[in-house]
């Protein structure tokens, strides 16, 4: 009997269980004051979901009408996906660039031209890098929050140590090899040091197509894979496997903690420079900030100096999900975070740079990267770049990546670029069907534009 | 037809049963079907486009590749896991001081959840820092037997499917304790009579304990076909998008990036579909072939 009374106890608990957390699940805070609440989701958790939160209570301490339920969801970009397809998504969704064309194309998101319209947005209100970002197939889908913009950042006791004059970074993919050459040290099988290696943090394993004035495709119906600069980019990446050996490279990778760590290679000291974004002197005042760095233009390749101030481009935006309750009522919110002062409050709070074309002296003054001018500069450079705007993209640049490990891989033991060109043709036979087939299908929608209507 | 009160008992009974199966079960099953016969994004109505789906995996490389990597995975995993799971169960019954302590241990790993044990794992084999890579150089610095090479477990792609299998026998506690259990249900008079014609321990494990085992051993192989063709978890978090070069790339994470990533949920399903076709044969011949092997009490 004593075995029944203890599954009757643990029953009795489980139902006490089911009463309380039904309730928390059912339960809504009343809102008492009769306003219109506008849910929104958010992809940040820590400080950039506070810096985002100090602004929704400004717009709702600004007005009465509407309260904005702002919500962080983890793994946004399928969440929203999904509750727009059952029918319940938020009023908001807080979501990254590159999702624009996804959600576009599957009907996922409303097209807010006419509401910018109407409340008076422009494509001039901003770096116009950024709007394009939110347009796709000649449609506005999202609006800017915060944008990000990528530089060279350095490490300058390590280029003093390896006599490099830390005043003077890399100009050049030409002097950015030497200084890795300079860098690099090994002791027996193991790397201790390099000057830039291009797998970390392997973000971007398409960006260097950028680098070298490569084109990943026509922007609108072309995969172009295999042009002679995307080539040229692809060996440099595969270079430094080739130099050092593709396992020993590897290994020196592994010995790296996460990024967001001490351990962190550029933190600790194992590379004198990397490829990061604006985001990175947050990082680095947190987890190492006696290092001595500085950030300047990603290098260009020597004989092409129009190709200068590179930098990949990325952006933070908002949408409206289809089959939102309150859509006026979300975009009057979208509407207010586009304001200047609540852009600029939202992007030093995220410790990034603004989307805004119009920029305030004090925004530049107080914040807290030193280098944010360098940014906010680069973005609106004309070799900046981004993603493809494609719904095939995540898939395209997952292709890229395993192109790049296929390089790295073989590159060591040839002596022409084979590997390099025959990776590249691998992605290319491999992502072009798809895109003819979402252009097929756009034609059947009526969302591709035909010839000589507005590209992207 | 008229039905008995404890009849009705026993169906209102496995009525909670019945509806979570056909709710979470069955309904998708059939609709995974259909879809896999459409273009399907969730959020548009799904379009009929015939067998496309199949014929278009049927030249997908990365759909044979993925699926050469599961079967590379199961051939190795599940022989290594059946034979480590019942050795230990075999060195567990053995009556020794601690014994309980001793079946505790052994259980303990298949308690760790799937990813902080992957995470774990992934620092073991960590190519330059990892313990696994060290205890070789300690081997090699001693000159104990000869020098082993170090791979590089986790960068190398000939040897990072590999270290999946290996992974696979930490987790084989559930099994372990089913032997066990199966262990129990030998009945001692056979080793009194195997004691008595002078049969040593190894000629009893083979002729008596292993065949009395048959019909436990018949079902965790089948369980474990099915678990090691579904493994996702651990290369998902260890090696994200099949690196290195897709060595890695597991049929099941196929199936999640063509569904979650793409959202082309018509070929997921496919995918899906064959996927269930594979097991269902499989288990289909693993219990014919073992049925004739397998050694039931009653009969």
């Amino acid at each position: 009997m004593k075995w029944a009374k203890f599954v009757s106890a643990l029953s009795i608990i489980a139902i006490i269980w089911a009463v309380f957390a039904g309730e928390a699940v059912v339960k809504k805070t009343p809102r008492t004051d009769r306003r219109i609440v506008v849910t929104y989701w958010e992809k940040w958790g820590d400080f950039e979901a506070d810096a985002m939160r100090a602004v929704v209570d400004d717009f709702n301490k600004s007005q009465d009408r509407i309260f904005v339920d702002f919500q962080s969801v983890t793994n946004i970009g399928q969440k929203a996906m999904l509750a727009t397809s059952g029918g319940i998504p938020p009023d908001v969704a807080g979501l990254f660039g590159p999702n624009v064309a996804q959600y576009a194309y599957n009907n996922a998101v409303i097209p807010l031209d006419e509401l910018a319209q109407e409340a008076g947005i422009k494509r001039e209100d901003y770096i116009t890098q950024y709007y394009d970002i939110c347009t796709y197939r000649g449609k506005l889908w999202a609006l800017p929050s915060c944008p990000a913009s990528t530089a060279l950042h350095y490490n300058r006791k390590m280029l003093a140590d390896a006599g490099w004059d830390p005043d003077n970074p890399p100009k050049t993919i030409e002097e950015l090899t030497r200084l890795d050459e300079m860098v690099f040290k090994k002791d027996g099988d193991t790397i201790k040091k390099m000057g830039f290696l291009p797998t970390d943090p392997g973000w971007w394993p398409w960006a260097w197509s950028g680098v070298f004035g490569g084109k990943l495709w026509d922007g609108e119906s072309k995969i172009t894979m295999t042009t002679p600069e995307n080539i040229e980019a692809f060996t440099w990446m595969g270079s430094f496997a080739k130099r050092y050996g593709t396992a020993t490279v590897q290994s020196f990778q592994q010995g790296f903690g996460s990024f967001k760590s001490p351990q962190n290679a550029f933190m600790d000291n194992k590379t004198a420079t990397v490829l990061q974004g604006v985001w990175m002197a947050n990082f680095i005042e947190k987890f190492n900030p006696e290092l001595d760095w500085g950030a300047v233009a990603f290098p260009y390749p020597e004989d092409r100096p129009e190709l200068a101030n590179s930098t990949i481009i990325d952006l933070d935006i908002l949408v409206i999900p289809r089959g939102a309750k309150h859509p006026k009522e979300a975009f009057e919110f979208i509407r207010y975070v586009q304001t200047q002062a609540a852009m600029e409050k939202l992007c030093s709070g995220q410790k990034k740079q603004s989307p805004l074309a119009n920029v305030s002296e004090e925004f530049i003054k107080n914040h807290p990267n030193p280098f944010v001018e360098l940014f906010q500069d680069l973005a609106s450079s004309p070799t900046a770049y981004s993603t493809p705007k494609t719904p095939i993209w995540p898939q395209w640049a997952d292709e890229i990546k395993s192109a790049t490990e296929v390089i790295n891989g073989r590159i060591e033991a040839e002596e022409n670029q084979g590997s390099v060109r025959a990776a590249l043709q691998a992605v290319q036979d491999r992502m072009q069907p798809k895109l003819d087939n979402v252009i097929r299908r756009e034609r059947a929608l009526g969302i591709y534009p035909e010839k000589g209507s507005v590209a992207n | 037809m008229k039905l008995s009160s404890q009849s009705k008992a026993g169906l209102l009974f496995a009525l909670p049963w019945f509806i979570g199966f056909s709710v979470f079960l069955l309904y998708p099953l059939l609709r995974a079907f259909y879809n896999s016969f459409t273009e399907y994004t969730v959020l548009t109505p799904a379009v009929w486009i015939g067998g496309e789906n199949y014929q278009a995996l049927m030249k997908d490389k990365v759909f044979w590749q993925s699926l050469g990597n599961t079967f590379y995975y199961a051939i190795f995993a599940v022989p290594l896991s059946t034979i480590v799971a019942i050795g230990l169960a075999l060195l567990l019954n053995t009556k020794v001081k601690g014994q309980a302590f001793y079946r505790t241990f052994f259980f303990l790993p298949a308690l760790v959840p799937a990813v902080p044990m992957a995470i774990l794992w992934l620092w073991l084999f960590n190519g330059e820092k990892g313990i696994v890579n060290y205890g070789i150089q300690v081997l090699n610095d001693h000159n104990w037997l000869f020098q082993v090479p170090k791979p590089n477990w986790l960068g190398d792609k000939t040897v990072a499917k590999n270290v999946l299998v290996i992974m696979s026998t930490w987790t084989v506690g559930h099994a372990m304790v089913i032997y066990l259990a199966g262990l129990q249900q030998v009945p001692l008079a056979l080793y009194e009579a195997a004691d008595l014609d002078g049969a040593s321990p190894i000629r009893k494990t083979f002729k008596i304990t292993l065949p009395m085992l048959s019909p436990v051993i018949m079902f965790n192989v089948i369980m474990s076909i099915i678990t090691s063709f579904q493994i996702f978890t651990q290369p998902y978090i260890m090696f994200p998008g099949g690196a290195p070069e897709r060595s890695t790339y597991f049929y099941s994470m196929y199936i999640y990036d063509a569904a979650f990533r793409d959202n082309n949920m018509g070929y997921a399903s496919a995918m899906g579909w064959i996927m269930f076709l594979i097991i269902f044969i499989l288990t289909f011949f693993a219990r014919k072939y073992m049925d004739k092997k397998v050694h039931y009490e009653a009969n």
